[in-house]
């Protein structure tokens, strides 16, 4: 089946592009970037097609061996791809909507510097999603994992002249690594307790044992994984990389940040559901820590005014919406969900991206508005996610998202609660994003006052966090003062994720993945579903009423609740928190032990000492030849005395 | 005569004790005199020392030998005292000056 | 009566021997070291070693210390001068005395037995019979050397001081 060729074709892309990009026009580096990942997409269907997927078969994973990598002692590793149905879900959702992302960045990034760069990396990001997904043990799969990490880390910061680009980047590659750790220490304590990487071989083992009654080393290598997963999924704690990410260009926010990347968490989790399942107590931590990223990120995405930012909170709280539905037991349900949130996000991502194209680099909101008059096209796809992403029943985002409450409904009634209200507020925030950009009237500034340099340094609160313009180099050549529309090859993949986002719902995921997650059995209650409507489209009204119709509203309340308002605002000040309590005692512990006391006076101290002592006593040893008769008489003396004191006292004189 | 508090013989170890203290006023001597004349003489003052110690352990081991060695002590003590005079005669030819420091050639 | 004459001639020696340092004129310090020779001759005797004493007599003060007055007073040595430099040797050099003395001193009082005396007359073979004898039979060898050793002395002083002071 030639499984190699899914990561090859990108990677072949990633060197021709990274090579001789330079010298090649931008026409061919746009075919040779998507075209890699269109082939590698059409290579999927095939193997898929050729392995049964699509009619019924593909139910025992397909693995390929292809060489053994590591052999130590009893530890066998081997380079092996497989593929099973969760395989063949993240395929197509990486490929697919991969391929998209491309064709849309070739129209966004069109006047960017760095082109082939762009694109270089981008297909390397594609090539290490795609070793992740397709792995068949740990290793492969941290390969994968580290990959995406430093693909996101260059990519956040493709724009490396801006201090707060490099600055996300760090960020966003630092806190990945510290959930790495974690996932480092979950692959040795699987080494350790199960003699194997390979995901067949750990699992069956796992299988066999019993499920642990207290705490004990599979709940360790369970919360370990927890732990990666949060860093690259942008849960509680290590979420903060997340919305600072949205210093890259929009396409990378859509791409990695929304549908593929931060994805690779959950895929983690669900690969390794068996240790989950026989771990204690560790899917409800997985659970928990994802309602409460859902709550939290919604709750801050509420007040925030940078578009991109906005649905990057609203990032962070669908992933979280993923664990819940991870954590209470119902994997194919978040796996789902992964797949419709894949849909909207990406088109809200890219939706987004079109309307600052179309005001000239601009992504504050309060600088929008009316935007429905000059962007229809965006304006309508923008529609179908918002309309997705808020649980209006039928569409994509509903059908996902409906599942995993009915399954915390049946963990814990009280998380069906939160998690109903939070929809709420979900849609009730993209609904007012959506307000604030396309109704009401223009509010930008015409001409290029908005478009050039950084955009208005907009003291607008205290931390000065509007407008991070995401393409500083700005749109200079389109000359424009009004908005326009995007570009047909920007808006026809908008178009084609619309109708994904519409119709995704009724791609039965769960059935497709019933070989590996069998299906849980019984009804469940039908209000719960409606309840769960009910309170989308109460967030739509609510924002509707809140954005068009009164618009005085928010203010109103804001200036009421103002104190909670502020501390919302500035996110929690999480970020103020970790940076206060980790990251200046790590950089002062630096500065001072590491490099002062170790570097400095420690290991320059010895080398340099060690000459230092040899020239000291080089210099009271050059006394010895001095010339001089009289101390050689001296020495003489001294020797004479070392003499009879050996003789006299240790020389056996009795 | 009224008894002195003193042995009516000494004890060999007084003469050891004696050879001793001569070799070490001849360090002295050698250490501290600028001299060169003095530090020679110094150095006769040492071989003298020595000679004591032979003729004493001479007189314990109940043999001539140590005479014998004291005996050549001297010879060569004299001949050295020629050739070592020649020397300083020489060197005061060149330099001018009975300084010990001075004689510094060895120096650096 | 023979501990007394020891300790007279020990005193007379050891008070030559300090002045022989002390003093700062070149021939002050002969002259002390010409009083150690003597008192060292009659400690010779005490200790039954005539020859050696007459030996020392003559050929060590005889002619060795005549010679180092020739050399002091062809040279026209005169008093030593203040140190200029060099004061170390005091702070260095009194500590190492002090060691060497101190150690020897102690060495040689732990490895004697206390009932050993030297008694004058009891050391009967320093005679010059007893002398020649081991002279000619043992020591045959090394007593040629030594006239060879002399012959190359001669040679060497007059080498050495021929082109004498004009």
């Amino acid at each position: 089946m030639q499984l190699w060729l899914i990561p090859l074709l990108p990677f072949v892309g990633f060197a021709l592009n990274g090579l001789l990009g330079r010298r090649l026009s931008k026409p061919v580096v746009n075919l040779i970037a998507c075209g890699s990942v269109l082939l590698s997409f059409l290579w999927v269907l095939k193997t898929l097609s050729g392995l049964g997927a699509f009619s019924g078969g593909l139910e025992e994973p397909y693995r390929e061996h292809y060489f053994t990598w590591i052999q130590s002692g009893a530890l066998n590793i081997s380079a092996d791809f497989a593929i099973d149905r969760l395989t063949s879900v993240m395929l197509l959702i990486v490929t697919g909507i991969g391929f998209l992302i491309h064709v849309y960045a070739v129209g966004y990034m069109a006047h960017e510097g760095g082109y082939y760069r762009f694109f270089a990396y981008l297909n390397l990001f594609m090539f290490f999603m795609l070793i992740l997904v397709l792995g068949a043990n740990f290793l492969l799969l941290f390969i994968g994992w580290e990959g995406v990490g430093l693909c996101s880390y260059l990519l956040i910061g493709f724009y490396f002249l801006e201090k707060f680009a490099t600055d996300a980047a760090n960020k966003a590659f630092i806190v990945n690594r510290i959930g790495d750790f974690g996932f480092s220490l979950a692959v040795f304590l699987v080494v350790i307790h199960f003699g194997s990487l390979d995901f067949a071989t750990v699992f069956d083992k796992v299988k066999a044992m019993p499920v642990e009654t207290s705490a004990g080393w599979i709940t360790a290598i369970a919360l370990l994984l927890l732990v990666g997963a949060t860093g690259k999924s942008a849960q509680i704690p290590l979420y903060v990389w997340l919305p600072d990410a949205m210093a890259g260009p929009t396409p990378v926010s859509a791409l990695i940040h929304a549908a593929t990347m931060v994805t690779a968490g959950v895929y983690m989790v669900a690969r390794s559901s068996q240790i989950f399942l026989h771990a204690y107590g560790a899917l409800t931590v997985v659970a928990l820590v994802g309602l409460a990223t859902a709550f939290f990120a919604a709750t801050i995405g509420l007040t925030q005014f940078d578009i991109k930012k906005v649905y990057a909170y609203s990032t962070v709280s669908q992933l979280g919406y993923m664990f819940l539905g991870l954590g209470t037991g119902a994997f194919s349900a978040g796996i789902f969900h992964v797949m419709t949130h894949a849909f909207f996000k990406a088109l809200l991502f890219l939706g987004a991206g079109s309307v600052i194209h179309a005001c000239g680099g601009e992504q504050d909101m309060r600088k929008m508005g009316g935007l429905r008059k000059y962007a229809p096209i965006t304006m309508w796809t923008l529609a179908c996610a918002t309309l997705a992403i808020a649980g209006v029943p039928g569409l994509s985002g509903a059908a996902s998202k409906d599942l995993i409450l009915e399954s915390a409904y049946e963990f814990a009634p009280w998380m069906y609660w939160v998690g109903v209200f939070t929809a709420g507020m979900t849609a009730f925030y993209v609904t007012r994003a959506f307000c604030m950009t396309f109704f009401g009237e223009y509010r930008g500034a015409d001409g290029h006052g908005s478009a050039e340099g950084h955009g208005p340094a907009a003291a607008h609160d205290d931390h000065g966090q509007a407008a991070h313009v995401d393409d500083p180099h700005g749109h200079g050549g389109h000359g424009h003062g009004t908005p326009h529309e995007s570009p047909s090859v920007m808006w026809i993949p908008l178009a084609i994720l619309a109708l994904l986002s519409l119709g995704g719902g009724f791609i039965n995921v769960p059935k497709f993945l019933e070989p590996i997650f069998p299906l849980h059995e019984g009804e469940s209650a039908a209000w719960l579903e409606y309840v769960a409507s009910a309170a989308g489209l109460l967030g739509i009204a609510l924002g509707y009423v809140c954005y068009v119709v009164a618009p005085a509203i928010p203010a109103s309340i804001a200036s009421t609740f103002s104190g909670p308002y502020r501390w919302i605002y500035n996110k929690y000040f999480v970020d103020e928190l970790y940076d206060s309590a980790v990251v200046q005692p790590t950089i002062d512990g630096s500065r001072s032990l590491l490099w002062r006391a170790i570097d400095a006076a420690g290991i320059d101290g010895l080398v340099n000492g060690t000459g230092e002592t040899a020239r000291g006593i080089g210099g009271i040893l050059k006394h010895l030849q001095s010339g001089l008769i009289r101390s050689y008489a001296a020495w003489v003396v001294v020797g004479s005395i070392l003499l009879i004191a050996y003789a006299g006292f240790l020389g056996g004189a009795k | 005569m009224p008894p002195l508090p003193i042995p009516a013989a000494a004890p060999l170890s007084w003469y050891l004790t004696l050879s001793a203290v001569l070799f070490a006023l001849g360090v002295a001597g050698f250490l501290f005199r600028r001299n060169i004349i003095t530090v020679f003489m110094s150095i006769e003052l040492m071989l003298n020392a020595v000679n004591l110690t032979f003729i004493t352990f001479s007189y314990r081991l109940k043999q001539v030998d140590g005479h014998i060695f004291s005996f050549f002590v001297m010879v060569v003590a004299a001949a050295e005292a020629a050739v070592g005079l020649a020397i300083i005669l020489t060197v005061f030819k060149n330099r001018q000056t009975l300084e010990i420091d001075e004689l510094n050639s060895l120096k650096n | 009566m023979d501990a007394l004459l020891f300790m007279i001639f020990a005193a007379v020696a050891v008070v030559c021997g300090l002045n022989l340092v002390l003093q700062t004129h070149p021939i002050s310090s002969a002259l002390s070291l010409v009083g150690v020779m003597a008192a060292l001759a009659a400690l010779y005797l005490l200790l039954g070693g005539e020859f050696i004493a007459a030996a020392q007599l003559v050929v060590y003060a005889g002619a060795i210390m005549v010679l180092f007055i020739f050399v002091i007073m062809l040279l026209n040595a005169g008093t030593e001068h203040k140190a200029l430099k060099g004061s170390w040797a005091k702070y260095a050099g009194v500590p190492l005395l002090v060691a060497l003395l101190g150690m020897v001193a102690y060495l040689v009082q732990r490895m004697s037995p206390p009932t050993e005396n030297v008694v004058f007359g009891e050391f009967r073979k320093g005679n010059p019979v007893e002398i020649g004898h081991a002279l000619f039979t043992t020591y045959l060898l090394p007593f040629e050397v030594t006239s060879v050793l002399i012959l190359i002395a001669i040679l060497g002083a007059i080498v050495l001081a021929r082109k004498e002071i004009e």
